[in-house]
């Protein structure tokens, strides 16, 4: 029993542990992907982040989990500020000045299935301008972590 | 006899409390909400079923809870899963329902063929065991999905409660009980930059081939801390492939070794996904070298 228990913490710490080494990502406004250098190519640099949240934008008005969020906000401007995080989050050479995440989402009522459907959202504008699947989970791996500051129900 | 209805009523005792954290929060945000909506778990972060019926990979239970209900909603699915190695098949069918993404209540039910081999041991071709297995799940810490800068995996525990209809043959071999629980804690993390989900479970067991063969034997009635493991690498949001480790007790006169497969796993909607794999399930009472496919239908919301 005690060289079976052994055996156990050992698998599980190499499973978790291994994994720990290779994930290094921290984000609060979204670090840098410091150490992919072709990643922000692989968005089609700026004219490809435009293209993106252009239809991002699109989607998130047609879908009834999302709309109410944005139909009275200033599209032009969101689609802006997300343009220059997502290029500083990828290298580009971006800086982001927009507004930090907690306050601005403080009083929007977003709850788990809005943020979801936000990203199911994003997946498929990436999706459309052809992004990689992997360079849009390293991308989506700096964003998870703001549902902290974005859902507050 | 009394111990057992000891553990039985524990076990109910954990169904309810089960029940009762998933339920106390999230009355209030329902109150907000003017329809009731589903499915907004992201694309396959719900997992399939394992062959026992719990959320997870095929051989194992994961953390997260079943179904594609947040935290806000009620999730559910059916599956059918189909296991047919050179000499034995197991056909398994159930249900599971995710309560505001916090708990898991499942039944399954397995048939287990023993085709030819039955008619080797002198109890007919054909000849099969049933065995019904009711499963609770909590999840108790993190989250497996949004934590990305976290390495704290979600951490989930359970049951699956086992009955087998074969008590008599199965005394008469000098096996203890035919009914038995199954304990476990289970952590799955999805490391989404690498596009890869691990989950590593331990269960507490003593079941001689899952249960199919009873549990415990006249020797030995102890619980065995077994270590079962996924690896998933994610292609598309809507395919993964990957491989299971399910290590196993050995305490019966015939060999009963650890299981491996490989899959892939495709959800073309939410509403439905298919999982294939390839499966090694060793030596199983008188015929080694038990390979053969895996091959599983979800449907749910």
């Amino acid at each position: 029993m005690r060289h079976k228990l052994g055996f156990i913490f050992t698998a599980l710490g190499i499973v978790f542990g291994g994994a720990m080494l290779t994930s290094s990502v921290h984000a609060q406004e979204g670090a840098k992907l410091g150490d992919d250098a072709g990643i922000y190519k692989e968005f089609g640099e700026k004219a490809g982040l435009v293209q993106i949240m252009d239809d991002f934008m699109a989607n998130l008005l047609k879908d009834p989990r999302t709309k109410a969020s944005f139909e009275n906000a200033d599209k032009t401007r969101i689609k802006e500020q997300l343009v220059d995080q997502f290029c500083y989050i990828l290298n580009g050479p971006c800086e982001y000045k927009g507004a930090k995440m907690k306050p601005i989402h403080a009083n929007l009522g977003i709850n788990r299935e809005n943020f979801n459907a936000l990203v199911e959202q994003l997946q498929f504008a990436m999706d459309k301008n052809n992004v990689p699947f992997r360079a849009q989970n390293k991308l989506l791996a700096v964003l998870a972590p703001m549902h902290r500051d974005i859902i507050t129900r | 006899m009394q111990k057992f209805y000891g553990r039985a009523q524990s076990v109910r005792a954990i169904a309810l409390t089960a029940v009762l954290v998933g339920g106390t929060m999230p009355v209030t945000v329902h109150a907000q909400s003017n329809d009731f909506t589903t499915s907004s778990k992201l694309l396959l972060t719900g997992g399939i079923t394992n062959i026992e019926g719990s959320a997870g990979g095929g051989l194992t239970p994961w953390a997260v809870i079943g179904g594609y209900g947040t935290r806000d909603q009620i999730g559910a699915n059916a599956f059918v899963t189909n296991v047919r190695s050179k000499d034995y098949e197991l056909r398994t069918s159930g249900a599971l329902i995710g309560i505001y993404d916090r708990a898991e209540l499942s039944f399954a039910q397995q048939k287990f063929d023993t085709r030819q081999v039955g008619g080797l041991l002198g109890l007919g071709n054909g000849y099969k065991f049933t065995q019904k297995v009711y499963g609770a799940k909590v999840k108790v810490a993190g989250d497996a999905v949004l934590e990305q800068d976290s390495w704290l995996p979600q951490i989930a525990v359970g049951f699956q409660r086992k009955e087998n209809d074969r008590g008599d043959l199965l005394h008469a071999l000098g096996i203890k009980n035919d009914k038995g629980t199954d304990y476990y804690v289970s952590a799955t993390k999805l490391f989404l930059a690498q596009s890869v989900l691990l989950n590593g479970t331990v269960r507490f067991t003593k079941a001689n081939q899952t249960g199919i063969l009873g549990f415990g034997t006249n020797a030995r009635d102890k619980y065995d801390a077994v270590f079962e493991g996924s690896a998933a690498w994610l292609l598309r949001k809507d395919l993964a492939i990957g491989a299971e480790f399910r290590q196993k007790p050995d305490h019966l006169p015939f060999k009963e070794d650890n299981w491996y497969d490989i899959f892939i796993a495709w959800a073309p909607t939410k509403n439905v996904s298919v999982t294939l794999a390839y499966a090694d399930l060793g030596n199983i009472v008188i015929k080694d070298k038990q390979k053969g496919t895996y091959l599983s239908l979800q449907v749910g919301f």
